[in-house]
């Protein structure tokens, strides 16, 4: 018998009380030529030397700690308070089913409220859902949103600058539902090219979707795009990978977008090597009955006492099927959690402080290349960024590899994704790199670059 | 409740009161208590033209979806706005203040139950 | 409210808020502060948001501790959701997925410095591909309903390689609302298969669907959701294969029956396999999940990139796939489940895999032999590891499924599931897991007798019930007639 599982004497009373000999008779409707003998797996073994095993893969990987990590490129690493991961490991809250029961799922569904409050709040929008699975399908549901809402559109345009990952995912949902995507160049500048924006438009464009800061790490002119997505009767969609820069940036919210979506990871989520991390969407209070996902809403119960409860799950597939908002069921609920209680603890204060002090400590990395005088330069010198800048250079991968020789994880070389992309190093610097963690990098890329 | 004899109605279960060319377009008794509180209507644009048995839209409970099916082909000239503020007319007066919309439309509906024969029909449903 | 201990009337973190608390301190800056304005224009700047909260880390810490504790869970007690397969979570997994070296790596780093990450990822394909005896296996998906996406969108892509473009899918009434949806946004149409009078698959009416040429694929649930094997499944799979058609399996109950059968020999072409259901990653309040999906040698073209490959001793990520569906999500999948998923598996191994099975299957069988006199059984076949009843012999009381549920919650335990499958009404689908001992499921036979009991002498009780939850019956109705869907500062 193994330690999960009941033992032989509740298998002996049960087998009797169901008046079968054995346990394989309940197993007869299945025939035999659908049968399989022992399955090709170890034997069970002790918690002891799982681990084993567990930590042997753990130590063949390069962990990002042991370095001075400048790796972001839509995973970021910053402060992660001992609080959030303390709490989400009660049994309580990671144990627990989706809240169908409202009346036992009260922790889980007040917390559901909280973080659309706190998606709400950084996006400047009437509406949050209760999370999706990561940013790349927050961004296909935002456009799929948009091609409910205006069917005769087939088209939804792109800035180049979306996240190579966000626009693969894209593309492999836009086909089969008969939409085309137009990617709009990047200007010299590193942002949108506004002709070529103007040009992409046209009547059958259901959504504009425009990412900020964008994948090169520049903050894109958000008014100016919402307000041509506007004119041209689209879906004005600002899709976001690093999400703590809304700690400081204006959100798509406040310049008329339609939705304000796409990945929250950045809040202290670990990067476990792409998952599970955590899709957001927020959208008007006009398109409440197109929003995917769950709902969790406010209400009473039979005493007049405040509790929560998902709500307009008529949208949703377990009742509209066919036609539901999403196919969306299990979502990201306790990664969810975990970003609520980040948020909290960060606060008013926090969530300021953690935008500042990354953009203060990338600004100086950006001084300090350009000081460098050689070797590698800043791609896009005059443009503002956030956190995140590239930097040309015509031998990435090589550069990179000298670096973490010394130490540094130096960043993401742009040659790891498909695409016309220049050649260089996604550098981002966040509040956990120290003063001493920056020198380094530019010592290094001084001498090696 | 007793179904209106001027009334005429579906096996979808709509109501169909004719004014002139125009006919009035609700749900009926029995629909509204399958249905339950209803939450939400979505309704269809005015000057949207229907056939018969053509889907005109969505009545919402809580945990339940169902279409509304034009009785009648006809275009769409009203719909009845207080039911995005109050749903629950459906439920509380569903032959009359609850009712959705209003097409002006070309034929009678000579299809259509009277009200004896939906109340024949609903009795032969529920032996199902 | 005075008389409410501090548990009953935790209020929202936004309402706790006092003006200069803070929750946590960041490290000193040792750059030079750079002002947001000398660079980015300002009218793309915002202050700072005023309705965040400001509490501190106690604050924090007994708000959400105190929120815990209004949640049901499986660490609590038995959560016998048909369908969902609620099972013990082991500590140890959730210890291991923190493993720094495995939690904080990122996913862009070069692959030579990922070497344990992929290899565990090519283990956990190797022993799905061992449980299932499916060609191969993608473990991008996020969840089920991700991994029927994937799995419909990898068919599509098949016939498309053949040139066809057939818009039809069948999927039995039975089935979860997922399926429609995801075939849906496949690009597909649905055409809802009535089940038999057995609740099972009709295989007649396939075969008449079958004959119109359109038809790309049957999605079924294997065993159904009424917890039945379903007896044409071979014969299904060789009918739509002669047509040109593909079999997708929803793999939700695979628990059922894991090494005793294989999909592989079914016929299936591909399926998804929760691994928050039958390898017992948490549920987590809704998620996350993972959804890998496993196919069969003619879908193994369309596998989304990249996929793991191993290459002499050393591992690679491909994305050398021309007839790839693409991407269905950023990254490899949800990493740190797969983490999970794998350490259950080897903790179990072999037998204890085939164990976890027998056990719910036993189980089920159990709880339905013990209450066959008092509910009514809404299909009589054999049961694997679910079993669904319904309100039918309360109902002359006036007692409908949603009041044994509630009653339920006042003798300590969650109830069944309720709202599925959609050909049983009133149901009440009871799938008690393989986690438990003969006193757990004693206890809640027992409960559900007592309830049976009061349903005829006192209906009453369970039109009233919950009474002892932390929240009574909610307003459902004003819930979603009057949506309030986030906190705003009172004005």
């Amino acid at each position: 018998m193994h330690r999960y599982h009941a033992g032989e004497r509740d298998r002996l009373a049960m087998l009797e009380s169901i008046g079968a000999a054995s346990v394989d008779e309940l197993f007869a409707t299945i025939p035999p030529e659908v049968r399989c003998g022992p399955l090709d797996l170890p034997p069970a073994r002790s918690e002891e030397e799982v681990r084993r095993e567990f930590w042997s893969y753990a130590t063949k990987n390069a962990e990002p700690e042991c370095f001075a990590s400048f790796l972001g490129a839509g995973v970021y690493r910053h402060v992660v308070p001992s609080v959030a991961d303390a709490l989400i490991q009660r049994g309580e809250f990671f144990t627990a089913y989706t809240p169908y029961q409202p009346e036992v799922s009260q922790g889980t569904l007040q917390a559901i409220f909280e973080f659309q409050t706190y998606v709400c709040q950084l996006t400047e929008l009437d509406v949050a859902n209760a999370s999706l699975y990561d940013g790349a399908t927050a961004v296909v549901e935002a456009v799929l949103m948009a091609q409910r809402m205006l069917p005769a559109r087939g088209r939804v345009v792109v800035a180049g600058a979306l996240h190579p990952e966000f626009r693969a995912v894209l593309d492999t949902y836009a086909a089969p539902m008969g939409m085309s995507v137009t990617a709009v160049a990047t200007g010299a500048d590193g942002r949108v090219d506004a002709a070529g924006l103007a040009a992409a438009l046209g009547p059958d464009v259901c959504a504009v979707v425009v990412q900020s800061p964008n994948f090169l790490g520049v903050i894109e002119d958000l008014p100016a795009i919402g307000a041509a997505a506007k004119s041209a009767g689209a879906l004005a969609i600002h899709a976001v990978a690093e999400a703590t820069s809304l700690g400081i940036l204006a959100p798509g919210g406040r310049f008329g977008f339609d939705v304000v979506c796409g990945e929250l990871q950045a809040f202290g989520i670990p990067p476990s090597f792409g998952g599970p991390h955590l899709g957001f969407f927020a959208t008007r209070q006009d398109n409440l009955r197109q929003l995917p996902g769950r709902l969790c809403g406010q209400t009473v119960d039979t005493q007049g006492r405040r509790a929560f409860v998902l709500t307009l799950s008529t949208r949703e597939q377990h009742i509209r099927r066919g036609r539901a908002t999403s196919n969306i069921c299990t979502n990201h609920g306790l990664i969810a959690l975990f970003a609520t209680i980040v948020l909290s603890l960060l606060g008013k204060r926090g969530v300021r402080e953690v935008a500042t002090a990354s953009h203060s400590t990338a600004e100086y990395l950006k001084a300090g290349v350009r000081s460098l005088g050689s070797g590698v330069r800043l791609a896009f010198p005059d443009t503002p960024t956030y956190n995140e800048f590239l930097l040309l250079h015509d031998d990435p991968d090589g550069l990179l590899a000298r670096l973490q020789s010394e130490g540094v994880l130096g960043g993401v070389s742009t040659t790891a994704f498909p695409g016309a992309l220049p050649r260089g190093i996604l550098v981002a610097a966040t509040e956990k790199n120290s003063r001493q963690e920056c020198d380094r990098l530019l010592d290094a890329l001084r001498r090696l670059s | 409740m007793a179904y209106p004899k001027e009334f005429r109605y579906s096996r979808t279960h709509e109501w169909v009161k004719m004014d002139g060319d125009v006919a009035t377009i609700g749900i009926t008794q029995f629909a509204q208590e399958q249905l339950g509180d209803v939450v939400f209507v979505e309704a269809p644009a005015v000057g949207k033209k229907l056939g018969a048995g053509d889907s005109s839209g969505n009545i919402e409970s809580v945990k339940a979806v169902s279409e509304i099916f034009a009785p009648i082909a006809g275009e769409v000239v009203e719909v009845n706005a207080e039911l995005q503020a109050h749903p629950e007319l459906i439920n509380q007066d569903p032959h009359g203040r609850g009712w959705l919309m209003r097409l002006k439309v070309a034929g009678a509906g000579e299809e259509l139950l009277d009200a004896a024969a939906y109340e024949a029909f609903l009795a032969e449903e529920g032996a199902h | 409210m005075s008389e409410k201990s501090l548990r009953e009337r935790e209020s929202l973190i936004f309402e706790r808020s006092s003006g200069g608390r803070v929750g946590y301190q960041l490290p000193a800056l040792e750059v030079p502060a750079a002002d947001p304005a000398a660079t980015i224009p300002s009218g793309l700047l915002r202050g700072e948001i005023d309705d965040l909260p400001e509490v501190s880390e106690v604050d924090v810490v007994r708000h959400f501790t105190r929120l815990s504790k209004w949640n049901y869970s499986v660490d609590e007690g038995l959560y016998p959701l048909g369908s969902c397969t609620m099972k013990y979570n082991p500590r140890i997994n959730e210890e291991l997925a923190r493993l720094p070296g495995l939690a904080q790596v990122h996913p862009l780093q070069p692959v030579d410095q990922v070497q344990g990450a992929l290899a565990l990822m090519w283990q956990l394909e190797q022993a799905l591909i061992a449980v299932t005896g499916m060609a191969r296996v993608t473990l991008q998906p996020a969840a089920g309903a991700h991994g029927e996406l994937a799995g419909m969108l990898m068919i599509r892509k098949a016939l498309e390689a053949r040139g066809e473009r057939r818009k039809t899918v069948l999927i039995p009434d039975s089935a979860h609302g997922t399926n429609p949806a995801s075939a849906v946004f496949a690009g597909f149409d649905v055409v809802e298969v009535a089940s038999t009078a057995e609740g099972t698959l009709d295989l007649p009416a396939v075969a008449r669907h079958l004959e119109g040429g359109d038809v790309a694929a049957l999605m079924i649930t294997v065993p159904n959701t009424l917890g039945v094997f379903e007896p044409d499944i071979v014969r299904a799979a060789a009918m739509l294969h002669d047509r040109g058609g593909y079999l997708y399996m929803d793999g939700a109950n695979l628990n059922a029956f894991v090494g005793v059968a294989q999909p592989g020999k079914m016929g299936v072409d591909a399926l998804h396999i929760n691994l928050h259901k039958t390898f017992s990653t948490p549920h987590g309040g809704g998620g996350p999940g993972a959804g890998p999906v496993a196919v069969s040698a003619a879908l193994v073209p369309h596998l989304p990139v990249p996929t793991v490959e191993r290459v002499g001793d050393r591992f690679e990520l491909s994305s050398d796939r021309p007839g790839t569906i693409g991407k269905v999500r950023g990254f490899y999948g949800n990493f740190g489940m797969l983490v999970r998923a794998l350490a259950y598996i080897r903790s179990l191994g072999r037998d204890g895999l085939r164990r976890m099975a027998d056990g719910a299957v036993l189980n089920a069988n159990y709880v339905r032999k013990a209450l066959e006199a008092d509910y009514h059984l809404a299909y009589t076949g054999p049961s694997l590891h679910e079993v669904v009843f319904d309100d039918t012999a309360q109902a002359a009381a006036g007692i409908k499924n949603v009041d044994i549920a509630k009653r339920l919650l006042d003798y300590g335990f969650h109830p069944p599931t309720m709202s599925f499958p959609l050909i049983v009404h009133g149901a009440l689908m009871i799938e008690p897991g393989e986690s438990d001992g003969v006193e757990e499921l004693d206890a809640f036979i027992s409960a559900m007798k007592a309830i049976a009991r009061e349903a005829r002498e006192d209906p009453a009780l369970l039109k009233g019930a919950p009474t002892t939850t932390p929240v009574s019956r909610l307003d459902e109705v004003r819930a979603a007639r009057q949506p309030v869907l986030r906190w705003r500062r009172a004005p």
